[in-house]
Parts: structure tokens; sequence; C-alpha cells
């Protein structure tokens, strides 16, 4: 009771009235102990870790194997020591994907939300500050995971035609890129819980735009299937850390342009609900 | 300082707010009263700028509260409760809230100890106790040391130490020169500590009033008098100030102006025999409930009744 004891001298402003203020910085510092305050960010994120690192690994020894033994599954039978090693990256997406969610979608199901835009009243810098918070722990654990996956998973194939170490042209420009991937789904994730303002529709929303839509355009003629293919966010996306890239697939710095498109098209329409909608 | 003008809120056809005119001013605790559905958690959303008022404007010591610099330090809001993260700590939370506004680890812990949650503070608050729950809101609420603090049914869910410790509380703040805003269904709760009551229903300003006019308003203090002789009865005590009423022929008077006391030994010295002599003071919740009558939401069932067999009588 001693500080509201205190008498107050002029207020609002009076001498001996600490001068708070909310800074960018300081949402973002904010936002980085809220992530790390709760238990679901560490299960999710060590999950997303293991799909990364975990399957990785097994399609490197399925591949080992089955050229020991002759028997190739034709879906391995071009495979190189990069794609093996990010062989999880689908899995590993969607754990951090969904977490990316929780961040934001999080914050509206618990009422916490009223809290947060109580301090932050201008509510952007929140949106900024959860998508960069989120999306930098998503990279350093996509890239992390990737490095990891293609230490071993080079280890393992070491000796059949899969066989590359760091020094081959690509390969680190590739794990560079799937933990870029993965940081951006994060953000992408995050973006699709402010817009949607529940769990169960971001994380369905994601898991339709990254696993989905690319099986439905199958269903196009083929003639369209070309053209809008490639600029699929998973595709656009693939296309970032695929080591080899032909005429159906985008370039890595085209894909990741694409991508980045997606990704702040998701930030946009997030701002805007975010700023035009009550809490 | 709270200055509401105008202020509305539409949710399509519903007028959840209607116009409201108001001003809340420091020093004071002041009562914001109305029954379930009246619109004060509505007012109190838009205060804080969680809702955007569909026309008219609120401001806070003379700025929109999203303009200024220090939001928690102007405000310190409890709206409805468990406005938190139920996997994190109460401590953790307040320390989330606190980085936003570089407001130092130390009023995190003073806050703590203020809502006496101490013991408490390094569980997860999903696992609070509703009373819990409101005294970690009330400690998010007095975070930034504000110069306005508003809560919205604080009293709910805590135990008659929680309530009185809330009744001392929202006092010493206004004895500390803040604005105190505290809504409330409860008239008999506001009675014990509001001086000043804004009372709405159906989105609209009742009354802007205080306890004591409130109450005058609404009838007063009669005196009832059931007495041998009522003509002689009004001659002996009608005098200035003093309202008296009462059906011919009947041997009851409703005696305004002068104390229970005060009439029987009148009656007594001019020997004049009283039946009954009983003081009827207007309980603030009846003045609350005539007031709010035509402007509650919800009725139960006894008054629907009511209601109904009115209309048939009337039909």
């Amino acid at each position: 009771m001693s500080t509201l004891a205190a008498p107050l001298e002029a207020p609002p402003a009076g001498p001996g009235r600490p001068a708070y203020r909310v800074t960018g910085q300081r949402v973002l510092s904010s936002e980085w102990a809220k992530l790390w305050s709760l238990r679901s960010t560490w299960i999710t994120l060590g999950l997303g870790l293991l799909f990364l690192v975990a399957f990785g690994l097994i399609a490197s020894s399925r591949y080992k194997s089955g050229i020991g033994s002759g028997d190739v599954d034709p879906d391995f039978a071009d495979s190189t020591a990069v794609s093996l090693s990010l062989f999880g990256t689908n899995f590993a997406q969607l754990a951090l994907g969904v977490l990316g969610v929780l961040v934001m979608a999080g914050e509206y199901s618990t009422g916490m939300i009223r809290s947060t835009m109580a301090a932050v009243p201008r509510r952007l810098p929140v949106l900024w500050s959860k998508a960069a918070v989120f999306g930098l722990v998503a990279l350093v654990v996509g890239t992390l995971g990737a490095f990891i996956t293609f230490g071993f998973g080079s280890g393992i194939v070491s000796g059949t035609p899969a066989a590359m170490s760091l020094t081959h042209a690509g390969v680190v420009r590739s794990l560079l890129g799937a933990g870029l991937y993965l940081g951006l789904v994060g953000v992408i994730g995050t973006a699709l819980g402010a817009l949607l303002r529940s769990v169960a529709g971001g994380i369905s929303v994601l898991v339709g735009a990254l696993m989905l839509i690319p099986g439905l355009v199958s269903l196009l003629p083929s003639s369209w299937r070309g053209d809008i293919s490639p600029y699929l966010p998973s595709n656009a996306g693939a296309s970032m850390f695929a080591l080899t890239h032909d005429s159906t697939t985008l370039s890595p710095t085209a894909g990741l342009l694409v991508f980045l498109g997606w990704t702040a098209l998701a930030l946009a329409g997030a701002a805007y609900r975010l700023v035009r909608r009550d809490v | 300082m709270i200055d509401a003008q105008r202020l509305t809120k539409r949710y399509g056809e519903k007028t959840a707010v209607d116009r409201l005119d108001f001003a809340v001013r420091p020093g004071t605790v002041t009562g914001f009263l109305g029954p379930n559905g009246a619109g004060k958690s509505t007012t109190m959303r838009m205060i804080v700028g969680l809702d955007a008022p569909t026309s008219g404007s609120v401001r806070v010591n003379g700025h929109h509260y999203a303009r200024h610099t220090a939001p928690l330090q102007e405000v310190g809001a409890l709206l409805e409760a468990k406005s938190i993260h139920p996997g994190r700590s109460a401590h953790n939370h307040l320390k989330a809230l606190a980085l936003t506004h570089g407001i130092p680890r130390r009023r995190v812990d003073e806050v703590i100890d203020l809502a006496g949650l101490g013991s408490v503070a390094k569980k997860r608050a999903g696992a609070f106790s509703l009373g819990m729950g409101q005294r970690l809101g009330i400690a998010a609420a007095l975070l930034g040391d504000p110069q306005t603090v508003m809560l919205d049914e604080p009293v709910n869910g805590l135990d008659p130490e929680g309530v009185l410790w809330i009744r001392n509380l929202l006092k010493g703040l206004a004895d500390e020169g803040r604005t105190v805003f505290v809504s409330s269904h409860l008239m008999s709760e506001m009675a014990l500590v509001a001086d000043h009551l804004i009372i709405v229903g159906r989105g609209r300003l009742l009354a802007d009033t205080t306890v004591g006019d409130l109450v005058r308003e609404a009838g007063g203090d009669t005196v009832r008098v059931a007495t041998q002789d009522p003509a002689r009865l009004r001659e002996v005590l009608a005098g200035p100030g003093v309202d008296i009423t009462g059906r011919a022929g009947s041997e009851e008077l409703q005696i305004t102006g002068l104390s229970a006391r005060e009439i029987g030994l009148k009656a007594a010295e001019h020997g004049i025999a009283l039946f009954e002599l009983s003081a009827r003071t207007v309980s603030l919740e009846e003045a609350f409930m005539n007031l709010t009558r035509d402007a509650v939401e919800y009725h139960g069932s006894t008054t629907g009744i009511d209601t109904l067999a009115a209309d048939g009588r009337a039909a």
C-alpha cells in the first residue's frame, strides 16, 4: 500500500510520479516474456524441433537401408542428403504454424486480449511484436533443426548416391531457406490468429492453405495448373529450400518473394481487422 | 476524470448505450448502477478503447484513452473477470503488462502484496478461484499507479473479507484524490462506498445524483400513523416542512418532515390515541428499483406473471 498511500501532488504529472511510457521496444519485451511464460510454447516448439529432426533422420535411414538392399522406394529414387534431411519440414510447419495461431488467437479465447489491448490501446504494436518475436523464434528453431538434421542425416547417407556435404553448392542456402520458411509460417500463423480470432479457425485455414489447397489445385485443368501451382504458399515456400529447381517451380529468390507476399497479405488482413473491429 | 459526451454504442438494431452524458470526478467514489444489460460494461469498454463508440466520445483526463503515452498510468481497469491467460502465473501476467510501460519489477511485487496474492503469485492463474481472479484483476488495475481506477463489478465472487477489503481500498483511493468509478447492479453495496451515483437503464442515463438526493427524491422518510382522530392529529402536527397525506375516512396518515418520536410526543401531549406509529424509510434498494423499473431488461418470472395479470385486467 506504500505507493498508493503516498499523497499525489498535482496529478497526473506531478513530481514523484514515475514517467512510464509505452514504446515499441517495451511491447516487444512484453511479448517475449509472454511467449516464454506459457508451457504450451515449450511443448509445441519441442514438438516442431522433434518432427523436423526425427522425420529427417527416419527418411535418411529408410533411404540408406533401401539402397543397401537394392530396393529403393521410387519416391526416394532421386533424393539428396538435403531433401531427406528436410523431409520433416511439412510436419514441423504444422507445429510452428499452430503455435503461431495460438500466440494470437489464444489471447482472444482466454480473454487475455482485453488486458493486452488495455495496456497497448494503439493495438498494432502488439501484432507487429507478436509476429516479430514468434517469427524470430520459429526461424531459430527451424534453422537449428535443419542444420542438426543435415549434420546427422548426411552422415547416415554418406557413401550413397544421395551423399552431400555442407560445402556442396546450394546446401547451406537450402538449409537456411528451410529455417526462413518455418519462421515465416510462424508469422502467417500469428497473422491468421489475429485475423480469425479463433484457435480452431486459424488452424483450419493454416492447414487448408499449406496442405489442402495444393491437392485441390490438381483438380484444375492442367493448362491453369501450371500457372497457379508454383505461386501457392506451400509450393512457393518449398522453392525456398529445394536444392534443385525445374520449369514447374520458382527459383529460390522468386519463391521467397512470393512467400513474403503471402505473409504480408496475411499480416495486412490481420492489421486491418485489429484496428477496425472492437476487441 | 472521465468525461462522456453523447456516448452511443449500437450493435445492429440494438442500442446498448444511448447518448450517455456524464462526468466522473476525482476525489470521490462514483457508483455506476443499472440492472443487468443496462450498458455498464459496454460503457467501460469504450472508456478504455476496447470498443469504439458508434457516435459521441469519452475522454479520460482530457484525452481519448489510446492517445495517452502511458495508458495504464491514466486508467487502471478491471473489466469482466478473467482477462488473463489461464496458463500464465499471476506474477508473469503482471510482469508482462508492466513491461509494456517500463513499470519496475518492484511495483509488480507491490501490487501482488496489496491484493493479497503473495502465496499464489507463482501458480497458474487458471487454477484461481473467482475471488482470487478478481484480486488479480484489481492488482493489474493498480499496476500503473493510475489516476483513475475503474472497476466492473469488483465484489463479484469475493468473500466477506474481500468485500470489506474492496470497500476500504476504494475509499482509500478516492481519499488520495483519485477518480474511482465502480459498477454494480447491487444498490446496497454501492450505498456503502459511493458518494456519487450514475444510474443507467437500457443504455440511457436515468440519474446523475448523490445517495442522499436519490433517497429524498424517492419519497424520503415517511412515518405511517393510524389514529382515532386523524383530523385533529393533522391540526396538531401541521407546520412548516411537514407534509401529511391520508385518504378521507381512513384512520391512516402518511407524514413526512417529522420523526416518529416527535409525532408520538405531540399526540400524547394532546391526548390523541395512536394505534400504529412506524417509520418507513425508503431503502436505497427501493429507490433504485423505482427508478429502473421501466428499464429492466430481464424481468424475473414473477414480474412477468404480474404484468400478464395486469394486462388481463386492462383488457
